[in-house]
């Protein structure tokens, strides 16, 4: 069950996070204390519970199809780290 | 008179009266803050000219008679979670550390429309993930009744100014009891409101399914306006509720007999340090007093709320702050590649207990792990309501500690992620079942104060009152000040 | 017969055309400048909530029931969770576990034999923002411009079921998919402008065995004959390659329309997308009632409509087929049938002219200028015999480019028929004075000689006699010489 620093490794990719090596070894030792602890949830039968989603009911709750202001462009890219052409650049992709 | 140790419901009161103005009381408050603030290190930000720019309009407005809210002219806090337009909003995070947000929260639009002053920003943990403030990006902030100890979190910053007299009243937000535990920390009162009746659009998510933002005063009676003023239904907020709200501050009314109160027995249990122990017994003593009816109730799923609540927190964490990726607003770190930019950004912008948060949500919603915690954790949310329900048919509202012990000290759970978590063991169930729950001061401990927490039904936040009122009116115990003038 | 069979199915994405986006107020309109539609809700800004677009649901319920599909009475979204430029919240809304609806099929024939292709799902969905590359391509591009004005767009996804065998039945599946789109209004489903994208997974197996083989999953094809040239280049690319002895890898391929190749992307490594509910915005319950009625509500689908024609009004089935392709199409036709009722005749134009003309200029039906009623006083004027169905042609032509009335184009261009005996006595008389050798070959037997002689009395009159009527005169004359 419990987890190890190539695990961590993974989910620091899948979380686009970047762990120096200390890192990654801290990290495993505290996630695993935290996972055995939530791992004590395992002691309770729950085949008949259902998930609980919502804890208050929510259902259809719609907007009609009507079109609204929305930011101005300005606004738009006001926080934006690097803008160009009107948009949001960001570096190479691949 | 010490202005910045009156009520909301005082100072209004004052200024009807025209005893004082709105401006005189910004600067009273700015005074305040200007001599206590390097201890208290409550505040991010603070809004000193705009904030006497308002204080001028407030008063502007009554010199001709218009008709006011109470809340108007008064100062307030807001989280640094909850979004103000044009004034940098951080969530104590130096990922957001520049981020303006285009427009206000819902809640902060609720409280300009009644006049209130936006004084400045509060400082919290990063993301509202903690229960001390001290990780927060910035700053830890200090608790006033004792500077070596923490204020609690997450909102420990509010908690810490409306206690210091740095503010009238402060909005903060509750995801695990980040209002009610440090509200009962710096010995004030906080209202998490039922999940849904306070909008959420503008609260930055932490862990969404359990966010609620609500407010920190110093009285009953001030709460009762805040939830007039910030309750009622959002069209622009799918969770938003559409239940009516009643008139609070009318609907205020001094008496319990007959009310039945239920002890859980579970978090007497729960290692509950013995000062705390003896304040609650006196509690419940005073409440038998004045008529209520205390029984012994048990809520048998408790022990697993932390580890359901902490799974679901993280799990809802790791895809909310997905969105921090340095391509439309905060920190970028640049790089060759998008990939990389992704990386470094997001390193260098999150704290580590956010990280570590993300990494264990990541965890816990993957493939591999996602039955075994994620499902699981949902079906014992299922039985930590069911709980709940069971009782509702014994009693009308339950007592239970606000915290198993008193203000901790700096430092002494910083580096343990669980230990911090496991402090808010008293306030997390009611956060898992979307329910109202009311923290207030009930005397001091060794000095630091004891906090009572209050659980009602969805939507009952007048029986909270209620209680919280009657033990208002008939003890001395729910109104503290601390004396920072002492060093 | 091939040794191998392919195993196709199609992943067609389709926006729905609300005015609106799915999660927030901001206009859907295409073609506006970068990031001029967005607001806080669609950039993904820290606070900002959503509420779900009804017009959305009723659409995709639409859609579903269109498709033959069995609709969810409870069903929600969750959030697919993956980190790109483009995705602004770090995740997309979509319905993974319960789609709005699942289990349906459309009919589709291809070469005269009738399919079923099954519908595994659709559900709704947000397009994410669009990425302009600052290169030639994604490859090339030292920085990427992101625009979030799509960012939000309410999107049906389709899926099929694997039983697409060829490049032929998926252009088919998609031109039958399309129109029931069109038809139900559910959505422009216009490819170009990215209203109606799909993606194939393809894999090949020995004839008769039922195991899958390894598939490859192929993007970025612009038109549905892109989609079958891309696909039957597949297949015999998976084919040689495993001929060869090699094996397929799961990778993700792009289709190169100019040199007619799929080129690898990426490999498929099977993200985890830690897929889980999207609590922030509410669940949809339908009630059996509600959907009975939105069923009831329904237009003519295509199929219904192509069988209408063939019995009402005695179409071959492959003119009806066609017509009924395209709804614009269709209502082309019972226009130009309600001011002028000879149905084959009409259709004649419509499978002749009009689409000859709208395939060589590449253009939409709305885009041509001719109408309906334009059409339907053409064929009178043919009819009355004004104009020969030759000079019609080109009557028609000057509608399409122009617009214009087709009894003005007539006049203007002196196009008016001369059947008049008299007028054509003086002409036919010169010519076959002219003409002694061919007279004399027609008195001789070689019958074919007349058509010379009609041609000259078109060239003499510049085309405007009635070649009927010329035909006729000149037999008589030439049997009294």
């Amino acid at each position: 069950m419990r987890i190890k620093a190539e695990d961590v490794e993974k989910l620091a990719l899948m979380s686009r996070l970047e762990l120096t090596e200390e890192e990654k070894a801290a990290y495993t030792e505290s996630l695993n204390a935290s996972l055995d602890y939530m791992h004590s949830l395992t002691k309770l039968v729950t085949d008949t519970v259902e998930p609980a989603v919502h804890v208050l009911p929510m259902v259809n709750v719609f907007r009609e199809d009507r079109v609204e202001i929305g930011l101005d462009h300005k606004q738009a890219l006001a926080n934006a780290p690097e803008a160009e052409a009107g948009s949001f650049k960001v570096p190479r992709i691949v | 008179m010490q202005l910045y140790t009156l009520t909301v419901h005082q100072l209004s009161e004052l200024m009807a009266q025209k005893k004082i103005s709105s401006v005189e009381l910004i600067n009273a408050y700015l005074e305040r803050s200007s001599k206590i603030e390097h201890k208290i290190q409550a505040f991010i930000t603070h809004t000193k000219e705009e904030a006497l720019a308002q204080a001028r309009i407030v008063d502007a407005k009554r010199m001709q008679g218009e008709e006011l809210s109470p809340l108007a002219g008064i100062p307030v806090a807001i989280n640094d979670n909850i979004c103000t337009a044009g004034l940098k909003t951080t969530c104590a995070s130096n990922i957001l550390n520049s981020y303006i947000p285009p427009a206000d929260a819902t809640v902060v639009t609720r409280l300009k429309n009644a006049g209130s002053i936006l004084i400045g920003k509060t400082n919290m943990d990063e993301f509202g993930m903690g229960s001390s403030t001290e990780y927060s990006a910035f700053t830890p902030t200090k608790n006033p009744y004792a500077l070596e100890a923490v204020p609690g979190g997450s909102s420990g910053g509010s908690a810490a100014a409306v206690a210091a007299g740095e503010a009238a009243f402060a909005l903060g937000s509750d995801t695990a009891g980040d209002i009610r535990q440090p509200a009962a920390f710096c010995g004030v009162l906080g209202l998490k409101p039922t999940y849904g009746y306070v909008p959420r659009t503008g609260l930055i998510s932490y862990a969404s399914s359990l966010d609620q933002i609500g407010p920190l005063a110093r009285d009953i009676t001030d709460l009762a306006l805040i939830l007039n003023a910030i309750l009622g239904h959002d069209p622009k907020d799918s969770t938003s509720a559409t239940v009516d709200v009643p008139d609070f501050k009318a609907g205020l009314v001094n008496d319990v007999k007959g009310l039945r109160i239920g002890l859980p027995k579970e978090y007497m249990e729960a290692g509950v340090e013995g000062k705390v122990a003896a304040k609650i017994q006196e509690a419940v003593k005073q409440l038998e007093d004045m008529g209520a009816i205390c029984v012994e109730v048990s809520l048998p799923h408790t022990e697993y709320a932390v580890a359901a609540h902490y799974i679901i927190s993280c799990a809802e964490a790791s895809s909310n702050l997905a969105r921090y990726d340095g391509v439309r607003y905060g920190l970028r770190v640049e790089a060759e590649d998008v990939l990389s930019m992704f990386m470094q950004t997001r390193s260098q912008g999150f704290g580590d207990e956010v990280k570590r948060r993300v990494l264990l949500g990541t965890h816990v919603l993957s493939s591999a792990s996602y039955d075994e915690y994620y499902t699981q954790a949902l079906k014992v949310r299922t039985l930590n309501k069911q709980d709940f329900d069971q009782v509702w048919t014994q009693v009308d509202c339950l007592l239970t500690p606000a915290s198993l012990t008193t203000a901790f000290k700096i430092g002494e759970k910083a580096q343990d992620a669980l230990a911090m978590y496991l402090s808010n063991f008293c306030t997390i169930p009611v956060n898992l079942a979307g329910l109202p729950a009311l923290t207030l001061p009930f005397g001091l401990a060794d000095g630091m104060p004891v906090g009572l927490q209050l659980i009602a039904r969805h939507f009952d936040e007048q029986t909270l009152l209620r209680v919280g009122y009657s033990l208002e009116q008939n003890t001395d115990q729910t109104s503290l000040k601390p004396d920072l003038d002492r060093e | 017969m091939s040794r191998y069979e392919a195993v196709i199915g199609l992943e067609v994405h389709v926006e729905l055309k609300t005015a609106t986006k799915l999660f927030c107020g901001c206009s859907t309109e295409f073609g506006k400048e970068p990031n001029t539609q967005v607001c806080p809700v669609c950039l993904g800004l820290p606070g900002s909530t959503g509420v779900l677009n009804k017009r959305a649901v009723e659409l995709a319920v639409k859609a579903g029931l269109a498709l033959n599909c069995e609709i969810g009475t409870h069903t929600w979204f969750d959030r697919k969770n993956y980190f790109y430029p483009d995705l602004p919240k770090g995740f997309q809304i979509s319905q993974i576990f319960r789609p709005i609806a699942h289990n349906g099929y459309l009919d589709i024939e291809v070469n005269g034999q009738e399919k079923r292709i099954h519908i595994t799902r659709a559900h709704i969905e947000e397009d994410p923002g669009k990425l302009i590359h600052t290169g030639e391509s994604i490859t090339t591009s030292f920085a990427s411009y992101v625009d979030y004005n799509r960012s939000g767009i309410p999107l049906i996804e389709i899926v099929s079921e694997p039983e697409i065998r060829s490049g032929e039945e998926a252009k088919a599946y998609l031109e039958k998919l399309k129109s029931i789109l069109e038809y139900t209004g559910v959505s422009d489903v216009k490819m170009e402008q990215g209203s109606l994208r799909c993606d194939a997974n393809i894999s090949v197996r020995p004839a008769g065995t039922t195991t899958f083989g390894t598939k490859t999953e192929i993007k970025n094809m612009n038109s549905f004959r892109a989609v079958q040239r891309a696909i039957e280049y597949e297949i015999d690319r998976q084919i040689e390659l495993l001929e060869d002895g090699g094996t397929i890898i799961a990778e993700t391929r792009g289709w190169d329309e100019n040199k007619g190749i799929t080129v690898s992307m990426r490999s498929k490594e099977d993200p985890d997308y830690r897929s889980f509910l999207e609590h922030e915005i509410s669940d949809i319950k339908l009630t059996p009632e509600w959907i009975e009625e939105v069923r009831a509500a329904l237009p003519e689908l295509p199929d219904a409509r192509k069988e209408r024609l063939v019995k009402e009004h005695g179409l071959p089935a492959y003119d009806a087929g066609i017509i009924t392709g395209s709804l614009a199409l269709a209502e082309f036709f019972d226009a130009v049938y309600e001011k002028y009722p000879d149905a084959k005749t009409i259709s004649n134009w419509i499978m002749g002219e009009l689409l000859r003309l709208l395939n060589a200029r590449n253009l939409e039906l709305s885009q041509a200028k001719i109408t309906p009623e334009g059409l339907a006083k053409l064929l009178e004027l043919i009819k009355k015999g004004t104009i020969s169905n030759k000079m019609g042609k080109e009557v028609f032509e000057l509608m399409f480019e122009e617009g214009n009335d087709p009894e003005q184009i007539v006049k203007e261009r002196g196009m008016v028929q001369i059947s008049d005996e008299e007028q054509l006595a003086q002409i036919l008389t010169e010519v076959i004075a002219q003409n002694p050798k061919s007279v004399a070959d027609f008195q001789s037997g070689k019958k074919q000689a007349i058509g010379f002689l009609v041609g000259q009395v078109m060239k003499a009159t510049k085309g405007q006699a009635n070649p009927g009527v010329v035909n006729t005169m000149l037999r008589n004359m030439l049997a009294e010489k």
